[in-house]
């Protein structure tokens, strides 16, 4: 698989995974792995752009900074080229202008010869020496530091191709004085049928002036090679004059060209270059590659701190804003589990509810038959005269009407669920509620030893709510309370104001506590964890009531330690319909 | 001060004869009816103080027969019985002019306490223990 179809592949996983983030498990794994996807796919959303971008741009660039520092190579190596060409064509042309401007009788006089020899060596130098040669090629005349007059040159390869050509430029060679010089030679067609050749020895000390001239920097080394690859002059780096050049001959180009290449030195370097037709030779100038791209390698280091930089930010907001978003996607989701979970309580009682008005209503009329049997089998034995064991039928009688009456209380108290009981709201102090309730209680805290410690506000304002409902909201939380501590443990209710609107009134005690999963069932209807004697009912009509009131619950426990609840109630009466808010509010807390 | 006179209406006749019996015990006079209609009926032949009408009668409804001794006998107190668990029906007869209701089982005291609270008729229990 190639790398692009890998890096689609994973991005559309991670996209799979964040579309199906739809279970609402609080996992923190499952936010971490979110947040995790959310930065990846951010990253490669964001970089893959930038890096193709600063991809580009480099090559760009570098395509830019190459052309502007081969330019001004390929002009200096034109520029140089130029200097060869019209020191070659200037010294042909003066040699071509005595040829043609005197006669042959005047060149084969010594004395003329020798004149025009010192007029050509002052004005324009390099001339090493000066020779005429007749047509069976015998230097008749010559003018230089050596003896070379007579010499034969008939068979000699340059002299047959001055007679072809009309002129000849030699490669550079050693002479009898082992310094390097070259020869030039041009013919003379006279009127009268005459036919000579001028030849000279010219020194290439000249050329190294040139190559000095043309102001090349410390590494850059310039040379002439011939079409053999013999070096015509010295090189820095490259070898002496007539030295096999290093570098292979490159393709034949009258335009200068410019080419990167390795030199013997392992260096790469860019080698311009040209040829030159008539003279015949190849100019080459080579610069090292890393001194001319210094300024691109600079250019380079600050593109990629840019780059780094830019995608230092791109990961710190990225971080920021997927911290944020998924922080806010969790309480999001906390306060959907919670509203899910008030649905379930509100439909849960709402079911039983219905149950229950379906069951009262068969239970009921038996009771109220087996109640009025019973009565009258009391009524029966009260009045009778004489009656064989009558205390023990009376005592028979007083069980089954209290077990009737057991058995309406929990009728009774089943049916609240399905009751739309109308609250009756009315001015009065929570504290006097909490001190009825624990009136009822003051008895079993005495027995066991139980310490009830009330510390109640003195300040809490007088609130608008119902007193049979809350008696029975603080029963409950009040018994369960008891239930949980020992005997002697102790039961805490204290009251306060709760900000503008709230009066608050706690129970703790230092019972046995609750684990975090039973918290969780706490309100659920017939959830109970009193095995044998607990309805399960208690707490799920407490929640209903405080509810109804417009209140709300907060439960905080801890195994082992104790269990603290707080009833919030409002000072004024919940508005019509606004019941149902309460109970949205409403948290069972950790 | 007149004795009061009770017509006691339910369909469950074990419950309401054993009512009647229990109350005749304490001096109270009740007639039975075990629907709508025979309430009715002899509403028209005799004058009752009070009527203790359960909700939920077959045929004829309850809250139907409220409404026609309501009617009828504006001067008959109407006690309601109900053994359902939504009382919306009871407060509904309330609505509609009976005096009060119970929800079933009904102790007995408490039921009396109520006619007493009804009417004008005398309802004291006679000592009539031995």
């Amino acid at each position: 698989m190639s790398l692009v179809s890998r890096i689609a592949a994973w991005a559309g996983s991670l996209t799979r995974e964040l579309k199906d983030f739809t279970d609402y498990t609080e996992s923190p794994r499952r936010y971490r792995r979110l947040r995790r996807n959310m930065i990846l796919l951010g990253i490669l959303g964001t970089t893959l752009p930038l890096v193709l971008l600063a991809a580009f741009n480099y090559h760009q660039f570098q395509r830019a900074m190459k052309a502007e520092l081969v330019q001004p190579l390929r002009i200096l190596v034109n520029r140089t080229k130029h200097s060869f060409e019209l020191f070659l064509t200037e010294r042909l042309s003066a040699l071509g202008f005595i040829a043609s401007a005197y006669s042959w009788e005047e060149l084969a006089d010594e004395k003329a010869l020798h004149r025009i020899f010192q007029v050509m060596k002052k004005e324009l130098g390099g001339f090493v020496d000066l020779g005429l040669i007749d047509r069976e090629g015998i230097q008749v005349g010559y003018v230089g530091p050596y003896q070379l007059r007579g010499k034969d040159y008939s068979d000699q390869a340059w002299f047959q191709e001055v007679k072809v050509r009309g002129r000849y430029v030699s490669d550079v060679f050693m002479g009898y004085r082992m310094f390097p010089h070259f020869v030039i030679g041009v013919e003379r067609q006279a009127d009268k049928g005459e036919w000579w050749v001028l030849r000279a020895t010219v020194d290439t000390e000249k050329f190294n002036t040139l190559i000095a001239s043309i102001g090349l920097t410390e590494t850059t080394d310039a040379f002439v090679v011939n079409r053999a690859g013999v070096l015509q002059t010295p090189s820095k780096y490259y070898g002496k004059v007539l030295e096999q050049c290093p570098f292979p001959l490159p393709p034949v180009s009258r335009v200068p060209m410019v080419v990167e290449t390795e030199d013997p030195f392992g260096r790469e370097v860019l080698l311009g270059y040209t040829y030159s037709e008539f003279p015949s030779f190849i100019l080459m100038v080579v610069q090292p590659r890393a001194e001319m791209l210094r300024a691109w390698l600079t250019l380079r280091s600050e593109l990629f701190v840019l780059f780094a930089a830019s995608l230092l930010v791109i990961y710190l907001v990225l971080y920021k804003v997927t911290g944020l978003l998924v922080r806010r996607i969790q309480e999001s989701d906390q306060i959907r589990e919670a509203s899910h979970r008030e649905m379930q309580y509100t439909s849960k009682l709402a079911s039983i509810g219905r149950l229950a008005a379906g069951v009262a209503h068969e239970i009921n009329n038996p009771m109220a038959i087996i109640n009025e049997k019973a009565g009258l089998m009391q009524d029966l034995i009260e009045t009778s005269e004489f009656c064989p064991n009558r205390e023990k039928f009376l005592g028979l009688t007083a069980s089954i009407l209290q077990s009737v009456e057991r058995v309406r209380n929990v009728t009774h108290r089943l049916l609240g669920f399905a009751r739309r009981m109308d609250v009756q709201f009315e001015e009065l102090s929570l504290n006097e509620v909490l001190q009825e309730v624990m009136g009822f209680l003051e008895k079993e805290a005495f027995h066991r030893h139980v310490d009830l410690r009330v510390e109640l506000s003195e300040e809490l304002p007088r609130i608008y709510s119902d007193r049979g409902q809350l008696q029975q909201v603080f029963l409950n939380i009040l018994n369960n309370a008891f239930d949980a501590v020992g005997d002697g443990g102790w039961v805490r209710v204290l009251t306060r104001r709760e900000g503008q609107d709230w009066v608050a009134a706690s129970v703790e005690d230092n019972g046995k506590g609750m684990s975090e999963e039973t918290m969780k069932h706490i309100f659920d209807p017939f959830f109970t964890t009193k095995k044998g004697y607990g309805t399960g009912l208690g707490l799920s009509i407490t929640y209903g009531i405080v509810t109804r009131l417009g209140g709300k619950i907060q439960v905080r426990s801890r195994l082992g330690l104790g269990t603290a609840f707080t009833v919030l109630l409002p000072l004024r009466a919940p508005q019509p319909g606004g019941g149902q808010d309460g109970a949205m509010q409403a948290a069972v807390g950790g | 001060m007149e004795q009061c006179r009770l017509l006691l209406v339910d369909d469950e006749g074990e419950f309401v004869t054993t009512l009647a019996e229990r109350l005749a015990l304490r001096g109270i006079q009740a007639k039975v009816a075990l629907s709508g209609e025979e309430a009715l009926k002899l509403l028209e032949s005799e004058a009752f103080h009070v009527v203790v009408l359960d909700v939920l009668l077959p045929g004829l409804g309850g809250l139907e027969v409220l409404r026609r001794i309501r009617g009828s006998y504006p001067g008959v107190e109407v006690i309601l019985l109900t053994g359902r668990g939504s009382d919306k029906e009871a407060r509904e007869g309330v609505a509609l002019g009976a005096f009060d209701y119970l929800v079933k089982p009904v102790q007995l005291e408490e039921l009396i306490r109520k006619i007493r609270e009804a009417s004008a008729c005398n309802a004291l229990e006679k000592p009539w223990k031995a």
